[in-house]
């Protein structure tokens, strides 16, 4: 003990003598980077084990998404086409029961939920995607998209049925809940204990992962650009971007500022349609290149030219990026979702259809469609992530990219916040509840900022997309002893909706005037 | 049959203002009172996790608050006067909230107490009184 004592005093007393003289050398950013790789690389490892198909390395776990995405579009019947309208009209809050103003809609549920799903994963994971697997990602994204509806259908509507109601009137729900009490129900309560426990350690490092450090780091990137790049001022500044952020999440989760996330909140939406509609104009103004882009997403997704591991190379760029940015399979939307005021489990996961749509299907195939047309793709330079596109943009507005600056700041921003909340919720669920356990985690949070600002690109992603999809092994396995629930409840919810028991309500205080 | 006349409170000085006008002319005419706390709330905001989490025991919060500081002491003060009243409280966009009111309790008037609100402030903020003029079913007595 005493010796472990003098061992730890000396690490303190050595470190920053040593950490001084190791700045001047090489900057606190590339030390860090050094410190961390290692461990991520290991993880990296474990999560992506790929197995050769077709002379490509397939990893496994994206194979495991993309069959359980699958299994769920048609065990559900193809659910996502069937119910769309429907649920557009849940989430309009045509089926609210008025007593229930007040609540949390099912608007409110899908877009806080949304605001954690639409970050950067649609900005630079999907440049990420097309420049290594070429403009055919894109169509195997979309693809992804569309079957991930039926799989975060599934999860939502587990999210909700299985909470915690406490008696002070808040909930808490996800799939550590749905998980242990789901499968407990089916006598398999140890099973699902090992698995809630499993998804709660890997939601806790996917929140620091791609719910905070890969968000960090790409924000950090986009600042880099419109700074001066590589020789500007903010170059080797990572760890400062870090700190400032680092503040002011901390600020909102520690400090309890809300005002500072109600603004963001706001903003957000506002940030997605202006960054939508620029995609918008950037396609219509290249419309005479919009079929010959469908030609290189079409043909690229069967017989792509120069991509690593051709056609299979691209559909697994696609699945990857639209699975980290749509969370289909995942887990973590439903623990957003579960907030809902609903007396049907089945209408949230109805509702959060949507998400991998409006997520995937609309933001995602924007920013691919601009960077198919723009040609930018092909840079030579080598650029990927928010870098390429933003290139890809500033080729039609020069001033864009301060736009996209503000924009994926604020989308770091808000995913960041709901990401604490996941993490928070799972660490409390192993942990237990209190605001010391809370506080912990919080700061440890912040801590990620710092470092994943600090980090280059690749060790950054790898590690966010393992944390990710490893939440995806114990979700998954859970799901799949869960779909039958989800069944029944589907099936029963849509006969009395045929039948019309289930009431809909003319109500004038849904219409907003104002 | 006795008229029903429908009041919107607040707690804040205006809306005492029009409480008292209501109040008399209730009395004058044998009429009903309803009196309604509308609380501010829309459906289609963007809140965080937190938020959402939380919103149902707020809720609770925000309609004792409603009737603990505001709308019993009220219909206590009125009932005492002889009248017959009743207090609701509801959640939405108060105009739209009152209209719907006025239908459901019957109400042939509505009493609202205004701000006093200047242009400018009026045009960002909206007028309460002023959008339910425009959207009311039944005649609005907007107190100065």
């Amino acid at each position: 003990m005493k010796k472990l004592f003098a061992a730890l005093t000396l690490a303190l007393f050595w470190t920053p003598a040593a950490l001084a003289q190791e700045t001047q050398e090489r900057g606190i950013d590339t030390i860090i980077n050094e410190a961390v790789a290692p461990i991520s690389n290991f993880i990296v490892g474990v999560v992506f084990y790929s197995v050769p198909v077709f002379g490509v390395d397939f990893p496994l776990i994206v194979m495991w998404l993309v069959i359980a995405a699958a299994i769920a579009t048609i065990y559900f019947n193809f659910i996502a086409f069937r119910a769309f309208k429907h649920a557009m009209e849940l989430i309009r809050g045509d089926y609210a029961d008025p007593k229930d103003a007040g609540e949390v809609s099912h608007f409110q549920a899908l877009a806080t939920a949304l605001s954690g799903t639409v970050g950067l994963g649609n900005i630079a994971g999907v440049a990420i995607a097309v420049s290594i697997g070429g403009p055919g990602a894109t169509f195997w994204m979309i693809l992804a998209g569309l079957m991930g509806m039926s799989l975060k259908f599934a999860e939502c509507t587990l999210g909700v049925k299985y909470r915690n109601e406490y008696p002070d009137g808040t909930v808490s729900g996800g799939p550590m809940y749905y998980l242990s009490k789901g499968l407990a129900e089916k006598n398999l309560a140890g099973l699902g204990k090992v698995l809630a426990v499993f998804f709660a350690v890997c939601c806790i490092a996917g929140s620091l992962g791609g719910g905070n450090m890969f968000q960090a780091n790409q924000s950090f990137q986009q600042i880099v650009n419109i700074t001066g790049g590589e020789t500007g001022f903010m170059a080797d500044k990572g760890w400062l971007f870090g700190l400032i952020v680092a503040g002011i999440v901390g600020a909102v989760i520690i400090g309890g500022i809300k005002s500072i996330a109600r603004v963001t909140e706001k903003v957000v939406p506002f940030m997605a349609v202006v960054y939508c509609t620029a995609a918008v104009i950037i396609i219509l103004a290249n419309i005479t290149e919009v079929p010959a882009a469908f030609g290189a997403i079409i043909g690229g997704a069967f017989s792509p030219e120069g991509v690593a591991g051709g056609a299979i190379g691209a559909l697994i760029q696609g699945f990857k990026r639209a699975a980290f940015s749509n969370e289909a399979g995942v887990g973590s939307a439903s623990i957003a979702h579960s907030a809902v005021r609903t007396k049907e489990p089945i209408t949230e996961g109805l509702v959060a259809l949507h998400e991998p749509f409006i997520d995937t299907v609309v933001i995602c195939t924007m920013t691919a469609l601009v960077i198919v047309i723009t040609g930018s793709y092909s840079n030579e330079a080598g650029m990927s992530g928010v870098e390429l596109t933003s290139s890809a943009f500033e080729s039609v507005f020069p001033w864009f990219p301060y736009i996209l600056a503000l924009a994926v700041v604020l989308f770091a921003f808000s995913t960041m916040i709901s990401w604490s909340y996941y993490g928070v919720k799972c660490w409390t669920y192993l942990f237990g509840e209190g605001q010391k356990t809370e506080l912990i985690f919080k700061l440890i949070f912040c801590i990620f900022v710092v470092i994943g600002s600090s980090m280059s690109l690749g060790p950054v992603v790898d590690f966010s997309d393992s944390a990710i999809f490893a939440m995806a092994v114990a979700n998954i396995v859970g799901l799949y002893f869960l779909f039958p629930v989800v069944k029944r409840e589907l099936e029963s919810y849509w006969s009395r909706l045929q039948e019309g028991q289930i009431k809909r309500y003319r109500t004038t205080w849904l219409i907003h005037t104002d | 049959m006795t008229d029903t006349f429908l009041l919107a409170v607040d707690g804040s000085e205006p809306a005492g203002r029009a409480a008292e006008f209501a109040k008399a002319r209730a009395k004058a005419g044998g009429a009903r009172l309803v009196v309604a706390y509308v609380i501010e709330w829309s459906p289609y905001t963007f809140n965080t996790p937190e938020e959402n989490e939380e919103r149902h025991k707020r809720r609770e919060e925000e309609i004792a608050k409603a009737k603990g500081q505001v709308l019993d002491p009220l219909v206590a003060a009125i009932e005492a006067q002889g009248l017959e009243v009743e207090g609701v409280v509801r959640h939405g966009n108060v105009a739209e909230v009152l209209s719907g009111l006025a239908g459901e309790k019957g109400a042939c008037q509505i009493f609202i107490g205004r701000k006093g609100l200047s242009k400018v402030k009026a045009m960002l903020f909206g007028s309460v009184a002023g959008t339910l003029v425009q959207v009311s079913p039944v005649p609005v007595t907007v107190v100065p």
